[in-house]
């Protein structure tokens, strides 16, 4: 069996320590994707940092009606948060569209912003894979492309970020404390994750030896936000496509929009198009369309996922104006 | 003038006995191949090739051997040697056992992606699976052929055997079709599937000298048993082979994989019991799976309905390492009184592992094709296929043993409401939801085959059953449980069955639904047997036991058929006699109809499958708990197919590329809506007991069914499973 050391870290000075000139360290939360990732010979720490000890698993309301997310809160407990549900029921609602309730016991906020893709390729040691063997070529393209991007891919790499609590997190204004020896910073969600360029490997702006410590929420612009998604069967499958979204209306004009697409990029993809189109137009079915395509003109498919352009189009529109009746019915 | 025993108890065909291996399953008593514990147990590990067509040029396992505790690392280089496979034989049908033709780690040459090439043992699975991982393999490759639509035109006609006939024909049905005032004309794909038993294929074996003992996932422990002895050169009569839970097999375990011989192979070379459990992967490399096929359908008919010309023709593929031909036209030759009838099956043969069986093969697609004509008619699909419900087998004429299609779609309408659907495609809706409501024909063959039985009848009452038949899930052992507590009128709880084990007498393998009536029909004339010997001991009166005590006698016991080689090969004679003379006489089936209700979202076009009637003619139902369970798993295998299921062939490389749970898309429960399934229990004068199997119909006509619901929601023909919203939009 391969060798690796294992530490199991009471606080977070300790684990910030034990990853510091490290450059193979991982840091181990629910463990649901690293696990795996080293079954499969994709992950090779020489240290293991177990973190599920820390002391950070508390939802906590801020000044200003935010919260403040301990980057171990388990997923199923943020769901079912009761802050969480009220004010920001599209991140429930994302969390509860993923995995299986096994899993989602087990993952933490934390490792769900680190989740790697699941591309076919990438899985798979035989296929050439820039992300994992940067260089070495993309055998997805040409390939099986039915869960891959359409959105801010390159010719170097199409796969998708699996996740759809980020989804939810991005259309909040989320922002990531992250904490090392050197100190703490706080990035925008938004800016987390990097779109793959030529360095597919390089899947986030966290340096080695960087813990995500937190997630914070702002006061969300409207409490009405749901999230749609999209997929091969009615459970346990990742999004081919899928919508988090957030609508104010007054006097028939979107007043506040908030709009992030899942399964369809590498990263979670804020619609900042769609959503300069949307706000102060008309809410009205042929406006959220009009904003779709706005989103997506830029949208390029392969063979087996082309389909994702119409279908995020639907799908956003179709999120659209279930807020909208949502809003009316109430 | 023979006695009657008096029946004492009330019978227990029909009822829903509790199967009889349950507390041991739900207690995790139950012991399945990767769960025996021996002494200096050692855990084996596969490397797979990751080219399609090649030799290998050099194998480096020094990194894989250096890892602590690993004990060999087997190669070609190092393999011991294994004896060819043996070509097909009707006289001796465990010619069919092998997987594959290929002499694993025998060779250098590699036939196709996934091959294993080598094999490491170690003392923990954990060195074993990392050590494989460090296995350096390089390779020169050959020109391979692996895109089978790339390859369709080079489809060549398929040979017929004695248990499958190729092409067949009536009239001039193309001629026919040119004339017919109404026709309809589609192609079909469907794309290839795997099996995924919840329990992957597992082997643990011990060799003491040339005597082996194997525990094995395995549908088929006689297959097994002649096969190990043969490729390893040893006595057949010192082989064991033991199965005694399976955890599904669905088809894929019937045939003999590399894993099982791989792990007799690395315990003959390490001299230790060794085990191997086969990862989700290893599953998918070495095991085969269903044929993916392009089928062309024709059909002319007459303005008032009546069929004149059925045409349906297919592609399939095997392995150039081998693989049957699916027969995904074979219902085609039963289901419809067409006036000319054109059937044929082209193959092509590629670089990739054999195809094997998978529930129903040929017949679980069914044909969605009826319905297409019916919407041409402006006629009820229902109707259509009353019309043209034969008399007579239609292909060729022969009796139909058993035929209640009509009873089953009267009795599955009326469950379902068939009669509250509007015709139009789109008329039905549940708020934003698009409805339809869709209906086809289930069909599969009923098979029978040779099993030998014994029957002990002990003074305390108790009886014992021991055949070597298999059970996988299906309730093998409580059915025949009851089947003998009734001949015997004892009551089921006296009643114990041995089985799973080839030192017990021979049985066939568990496939093809046929093994239920196979081993009743042998058990039956055992407990008739056993009647008269009692009836000659006793007075009129005295029940089973009463009469052994009376004469004196500790036990008494029955055997049918004989384990000898003569006995064998009578048997085998007599039941190819028997089956030739039967399939010349009837044409004996299950048969059903299947009604579904889906939803289907305008906008996304996911589609949920909401409710689901089906109706059954399956002879006479022996348990009826594990019969209706047996036959809504067929079901919810056939929604998988028909909305999710497919295994991604990489064209470019003929390489797996889903070869796990995640990305290849069985139902979840979220998937699978109530199914109600009914049966109209009207026994098959043909059969033992008048017993069909009913381990594969449920499946057949599902994906059909939800095709057709699909088109009746939305208005689109769907012919390309599965049936992903992508194609909907």
């Amino acid at each position: 069996m391969r060798t690796f050391s294992y530490v199991s870290a009471p606080d977070v000075e300790t684990a910030l320590r034990a990853v510091a000139g490290e450059p193979n360290a991982k840091f181990l939360g629910g463990g649901t994707n690293l696990v795996d990732l080293m079954r499969e010979n994709i992950e090779r720490p020489d240290v293991v940092v177990d973190i599920s000890r820390l002391p950070l698993t508390e939802v906590e309301e801020l000044p200003g009606g935010g919260v403040r997310i301990g980057a171990l809160v388990r997923n199923s407990a943020l769901a079912a948060h009761p802050l969480i549900r009220t004010r920001y029921p599209v991140l429930s609602q994302a969390i509860l569209c993923g995995a299986s309730a096994q899993l989602r016991n087990m993952a933490t906020v934390g490792g769900n912003l680190l989740q790697r893709t699941r591309c076919l390729y990438f899985y798979d040691g035989a296929s050439a894979c820039n992300k994992r063997e940067p260089g070495s070529g993309c055998a997805a393209i040409g390939g099986f492309t039915r869960n891959h991007g359409v959105l801010g891919v390159s010719e170097h790499c199409i796969a998708t970020h699996p996740s759809d609590l980020c989804v939810a997190l991005a259309a909040l204004d989320a922002e990531v404390e992250v904490e090392s020896t050197r100190g703490t910073r706080r990035l925008p969600l938004s800016e987390f994750h990097r779109l793959p360029g030529s360095t597919p490997h390089v899947e986030t702006a966290l340096a080695p030896d960087e813990l995500i410590t937190a997630v914070e929420l702002p006061a969300p612009v409207t409490e009405r936000s749901r999230y749609r998604k999209v997929r091969d069967r009615a459970s346990y499958a990742f999004a081919l496509v899928s919508v988090a979204a957030a609508l104010d209306v007054g006097d028939g004009t979107v007043t506040a929009v908030r709009l992030a697409l899942g399964g369809v990029a590498p990263k979670p993809w804020r619609a900042v198009e769609a959503e300069r189109v949307l706000l102060g137009a008309p809410a009205t079915e042929e406006a959220f369309r009009t904003a779709a395509e706005a989103e997506l003109a830029a949208a390029t498919g392969q063979d087996g996922n082309t389909f994702k352009i119409e279908l995020a189009r639907r799908t956003i529109v179709a999120t659209l104006r279930d807020l909208l009746s949502d809003g009316s019915a109430a | 003038m023979t006695q009657t025993l008096p029946r004492t108890h009330e019978p227990s065909v029909g009822k829903p006995v509790d199967r009889v291996d349950g507390t041991a399953k739900t207690t995790g008593a139950a012991r399945f191949a990767a769960e025996y514990p021996y002494p200096g147990l050692a855990h084996a590990a596969l490397v797979h090739a990751t080219v399609s067509r090649g030799r290998i040029t050099a194998i480096d396992t020094t990194e894989a051997a250096a890892i602590p505790g690993v004990i060999t690392v087997l190669t070609h280089h190092n393999a011991p040697a294994l004896k060819p496979p043996r070509r097909f034989n009707p006289l001796d049908l465990s010619t069919m056992a092998s997987g594959t033709s290929v002499s694993y780690l025998n060779t250098d040459e590699v036939h196709w992606d996934g091959q294993p090439v080598a094999v490491v043992v170690a003392e923990t699975l954990t060195a074993a699976r990392e050590a494989a991982a460090l296995v350096e393999v390089s390779y020169t490759t050959f020109a391979s052929t692996v895109d089978f639509k790339a390859e369709e035109p080079n489809a060549e006609p398929q040979k017929g055997n004695l248990l499958m006939s190729g092409s067949a024909k009536k009239g001039d049905a193309e001629a026919a079709l040119a004339k017919a005032p109404v026709r309809i004309e589609a192609r079909f794909t469907t794309p290839p599937h795997h099996h995924n038993a919840i329990e992957p294929h597992a082997t643990t074996a011990m060799w003491d000298g040339d005597r082996l003992t194997v525990h094995d996932g395995t549908q088929s422990i006689d297959w097994l048993r002649s096969h190990l002895a043969l490729r390893f050169d040893v006595p057949v009569e010192g082989v064991r082979v033991l199965a005694p839970f399976v955890g599904g097999g669905f088809g894929g375990k019937a045939n003999i994989w590399p894993g099982t011989i791989l792990t007799v192979m690395a315990a003959r070379a390490t001299g230790r019991p060794v085990r191997l459990l086969l990862t989700r992967e290893d599953v998918y490399r070495t095991v085969g799976g269903r044929t993916p096929s392009t089928q062309r359908v024709a059909l002319g008919a007459r303005t008032d309905g009546t069929l004149t010309a059925l045409v349906h023709t297919s592609v399939t593929r095997t392995g150039r390492v081998g693989g049957n031909p699916e027969q995904v036209t074979s219902q085609s030759k039963h289901l419809y009184d067409a006036e000319n009838i054109l059937v044929r099956q082209n193959v092509v043969e590629l670089d990739l592992i054999s195809n094997t069986a998978m529930r129903a093969p040929g017949d679980s697609i069914g044909t969605a094709s009826i319905d297409e004509l019916a919407y041409e008619l402006g006629m009820d699909p229902i109707e259509l296929r009353m019309r043209n419900e034969p008399e007579r087998n239609p292909i060729d004429g022969r009796r139909f043993a058993n035929r209640k299609l009509r009873e089953a779609y009267r009795l599955g309408a009326e469950r379902f409401g068939w009669a509250d659907r509007t015709p139009e495609p789109g008329s039905m809706r549940d708020g934003r939801w698009l409805v339809g409501m869709g209906v086809a024909t289930a069909f599969h063959p009923a098979w029978q085959f040779l099993a030998n039985v014994t029957v002990r009848l002990s003074v305390d009452g108790s009886v014992l059953v021991r055949c070597g038949f298999q059970e996988m899930g299906m309730g093998g052992a409580t059915a025949q449980a009851q089947i003998a507590a009734d001949a015997l009128g004892v009551p089921v709880e006296s009643v114990r069955v041995e089985y799973g084990d080839s030192s017990l007498p021979l049985s066939p393998a568990a496939g093809g639904s046929m093994q239920t009536a196979s081993v009743a029909s042998s058990v039956l004339t055992a407990c008739e047997k056993l009647r008269r010997k009692l009836a000659r001991l006793g007075r009129p009166g005295d029940d089973p036991a009463a009469a052994l005590a009376r004469a004196g006698v500790p036990s008494l016991e029955v055997s049918v058929g004989s384990d000898t080689r003569i006995g064998r090969l009578t048997g085998q004679v007599r039941f190819l006699s028997k089956l030739i003379r039967d399939q010349r006489r009837w044409m004996k089936a299950a048969s059903g109809a299947q009604f579904c209700e889906v939803r289907v979202d305008p906008d996304t076009g996911e589609t949920r499958v909401s409710r689901w009637t089906a109706a059954f003619d399956v002879g006479r139902v022996i348990n009826a708990k594990t019969a209706v369970s047996q036959l809504r798993g067929g079901i919810v295998m056939g929604i998988g197919m028909a909305l999710s299921e497919e295994t991604l062939v990489d064209p470019r490389t003929g390489r797996i590329m889903n070869p796990g749970l995640g990305e290849y898309h069985v139902p979840v429960h979220a998937d699978v809506p109530p199914i109600d399934v009914a049966y109209l229990d009207e026994p098959d004068p043909t059969m033992p007991l008048g017993l069909i199997g009913v381990g594969e119909v449920g499946i057949t006509g599902a994906a059909a069914a939800i095709a057709n619901a699909i088109h009746h929601a939305t208005g689109r023909r769907i012919r390309e499973l599965p049936i992903t919203l992508d194609k909907l939009l």
